[in-house]
């Protein structure tokens, strides 16, 4: 089941200048790319969330650079890019009473959207959205975005 | 075993240390006008045994220079008995501490120190009330997500003092959903408030952000002007 699931690196921040500069920094030295990245603020400190393509190297890369960071398993979630997807989404899963911890979505250049999402029941959510032949990514599509 | 001292430490600490390297953690008191370290913990690990009969030791209220009762926190003096070269009398350390003339466990009947709560000039009054910066490390060591770095910050705003307790994160209280972050804060903010009766806002920092000192750590910068 897990090569349903797709990792995702977060990290603490304080909201201060120059640390977005510094992460990117971080990652350009070591080759890391980022697929998928959002911000979630809340007054003095955020989270920031990425899927990139090699967590793990990114995980140590950033962790040895001093940076709180963890890694996660999320869905990343595809979906046509026209109205309604999200809404059927959400109703698959609340179907099964799965809750969304939060989301955000990316577009990328073959013309589909795909939502990253964190669910409370992550092996629930993978078989309600294959029983729906809604497609997960996994690392290696991550990849080849 | 390790005998510690040059600041003051909690029984937090000392859970801290033992559990994490296997030796006993002995506390250990002294300055430099009194010729260095001079008393430390016995067996017991039960308060720093000062020898009654070299040193004549009282705690006073710093304010009126009067003794406390015994079992009261105030500020430790300091009476040398048989020194020759450089004797001192009634000097005034600056250390808060409680003073215990009660026979110790090991048997002694010396007076026992029980823990330097802080320096008397680390004193803070916030709103009114009394706040050690020792205070806020205790309650930090009890809570196993937070790390030991923290800042004491206070300010006034439109007449009202404002504390504020910024602690380094750590990989372990880490989440990457900010109402776990934030019900941490939570968690601080109220287990504080439960040990100074006084509301503080906690704020959780990156790791390695709040300065690292040797030697005499400084943990408080008050913003207030006077
Ligand atoms: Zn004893």
């Amino acid at each position: 089941m897990e090569e349903k699931m797709i990792k995702q690196i977060s990290l603490f921040a304080e909201n201060k200048p120059g640390r977005l500069a510094n992460i990117a920094e971080t990652f350009k030295e070591s080759g890391i790319n980022i697929r998928a990245f959002t911000i979630a603020e809340a007054g003095d400190f955020g989270i920031i969330r990425m899927v990139v393509d090699n967590p793990d190297s990114a995980h140590k890369v950033l962790h040895d650079a001093g940076f709180t960071v963890s890694e996660t398993n999320v869905l990343g979630v595809e979906m046509e890019d026209m109205p309604g997807q999200l809404a059927m989404i959400a109703d698959v899963l609340s179907e099964k009473d799965i809750n969304i911890d939060y989301a955000y979505a990316f577009v990328t250049k073959t013309e589909k959207a795909f939502l990253i999402v964190r669910v409370n029941d992550i092996r629930g959510a993978v078989k309600a959205l294959d029983g729906a032949n809604i497609r997960l990514l996994d690392m290696s599509d991550v990849h080849d975005i | 075993m390790g005998v510690l001292g040059a600041e003051p430490w909690s029984e937090e600490m000392r859970k801290r240390i033992e559990d994490s390297t296997g030796i006993k953690a002995y506390d250990i008191f002294g300055t430099s006008e009194l010729s260095g370290p001079l008393f430390t913990e016995c067996q017991s690990q039960n308060g720093i045994h000062i020898w009654a009969d070299q040193f004549l030791v009282e705690v006073i209220n710093p304010d009126t220079g009067e003794p406390v009762a015994n079992g009261e926190r105030g500020e430790l003096v300091i009476t040398t008995l048989v020194k020759e070269a450089l004797p001192l009398i009634r000097y005034r350390i600056g250390d808060i501490t409680v003073l215990n003339w009660d026979e110790c466990e090991c048997g002694r009947t010396h007076p026992r120190i029980m823990r330097v709560l802080g320096r008397a000039d680390d004193m803070l009054i916030v709103r009114g009330i009394n706040v050690f910066p020792g205070q806020v490390e205790s309650v930090l060591m009890n809570i196993p997500e937070v790390g030991e770095h923290f800042m004491i910050i206070v300010d006034r705003i439109n007449e009202l003092d404002i504390m504020k307790v910024q602690i380094e994160m750590t990989d372990a209280a880490f989440s990457d959903k900010v109402t776990d972050i934030m019900d941490l804060e939570k968690k601080v903010g109220a287990a504080l408030k439960s040990v100074l009766n006084i509301a503080v806002k906690v704020e959780l920092v990156e790791h390695g952000s709040l300065p690292r000192s040797m030697g005499k750590a400084k943990k408080v910068i008050d913003n207030r002007k006077i």
